[in-house]
């Protein structure tokens, strides 16, 4: 299927490609910030992405503990390369936004309504746009998202989806975290699957692999 | 007594009075083996349900197929009696309705499905299952019982 195994070892390829996805997780947590800034009107900051190759077993506990209820937003990419991108929110986080766009008191922790949901789906809009431009522009190629999926429920069943996936190919996950704050800091991370085959594109497109 | 704690693609065995855990399954099937006579009990967290369609398939933990042939194993060796083993699972939720564009969309299903099938030509009988919907589990085998106690958010626990 992929000319990887010929080219390079996993372990360099995945190398490359951690530095590929940081500079990603930059470009798009910074226009994800100012558009989330503009949108809730409030200063947003971040921090320096951190990118972590996780066994699957660490997977699970990745954002804190296992069982802990988080919010998970799912989009799947197609065109220029095909895989999916996820974003998880902590519980705090997501009705800190919820709370902002729906013009209620910052401490509200009453259920998610339906418009909560979609005010959440949209923000996952908003980002999955902010990281697929900035990967669509770093590498020349037309990249869209689908819409919005979004779940609560306990971490390690959420991040089951992506780790299943990486799990078609390899025994771990790359994941990209990025804290978002300054008035307030958003706990989330995401994580942008591709299978080899979009690795080797996705280098090649930036002229790192021959 | 304690509580074993099974993480993704992995797999562990506990003899009575321990029990043995894995939380959050989503998509992933726990399959739960247990011998109510020596009251060894066991359980793995697969992920994928076919280890022959990869090429990559190092991993037995990760699969339904080899996954439950590597429990066995380890559930002789800490003193199961093959021939007594019942099987319990839960897991392999859809976690997202998404289309299944990137071939996501019935892997639980599909992890479900393989593992009956693989307990099936092994003999060994399937007591009890929940699987499928769309919401996560938490899962604990009491040793004591072969109960398989499934716990989901916003739900009450369910025995089975």
């Amino acid at each position: 299927m992929s000319d990887v195994a010929t080219d390079l070892t996993y372990e360099q390829l995945s190398e490359q490609y951690q530095d590929v996805l940081r500079e990603i997780g930059n470009i798009g947590a910074g226009n994800a910030t100012s558009a989330l800034s503009n949108m809730l009107g409030l200063k947003i900051d971040m921090a320096v992405p951190r990118v972590r190759l996780l066994e699957f077993p660490e997977i699970g506990s990745a954002l804190g503990a296992e069982d802990e209820i988080v919010v998970g937003i799912y989009l799947e990419v197609e065109g220029g390369i095909e895989g999916s991108m996820m974003f998880v929110f902590k519980m705090a986080s997501a009705h800190f936004l919820a709370n902002r766009l729906m013009g209620r008191p910052d401490d509200c922790v009453e259920e998610f309504s339906d418009m909560d949901l979609s005010a959440l789906k949209e923000i996952g809009n908003i980002i999955g746009a902010s990281y697929l431009s900035a990967l669509a522009t770093m590498t020349n190629m037309v990249i869209s998202p689908s819409v919005p999926y979004l779940a609560i429920d306990m971490a390690a069943s959420i991040l089951s989806v992506p780790a299943i996936q990486f799990g078609h190919f390899e025994d771990q996950a790359l994941f990209v975290d990025t804290e978002m704050g300054d008035e307030v800091t958003l706990e989330g991370f995401f994580i942008l699957l591709a299978d080899p085959a979009a690795y080797t594109k996705i280098l090649k497109q930036l002229g790192i692999l021959g | 007594m304690a509580v074993v704690k099974v993480g993704m693609a992995d797999l562990n065995v506990c003899k009575h009075p321990d029990s043995i855990t894995t939380l959050g399954l989503g998509s992933c099937v726990g399959i739960a083996l247990y011998d109510p006579v020596s009251k060894v009990g066991g359980l793995a967290h697969v992920m994928l349900p076919d280890s022959t369609q990869m090429r990559n398939n190092q991993n037995v933990a990760k699969f339904a197929d080899t996954g439950i042939d590597a429990l066995i194993n380890k559930m002789v060796k800490a003193g199961a009696n093959k021939s007594k083993l019942v099987a319990k699972i839960a897991g392999g939720a859809k976690m997202f309705e998404a289309s299944g564009l990137s071939g996501i969309g019935n892997i639980g299903e599909r992890n479900a499905e393989m593992a009956a099938i693989k307990l099936k030509s092994l003999g060994i009988p399937l007591k009890a299952k929940d699987v499928g919907l769309n919401y996560g589990r938490t899962v604990e085998l009491d040793t004591a019982t072969g109960d398989f106690l499934i716990k989901s958010v916003g739900k009450p626990v369910k025995k089975i």
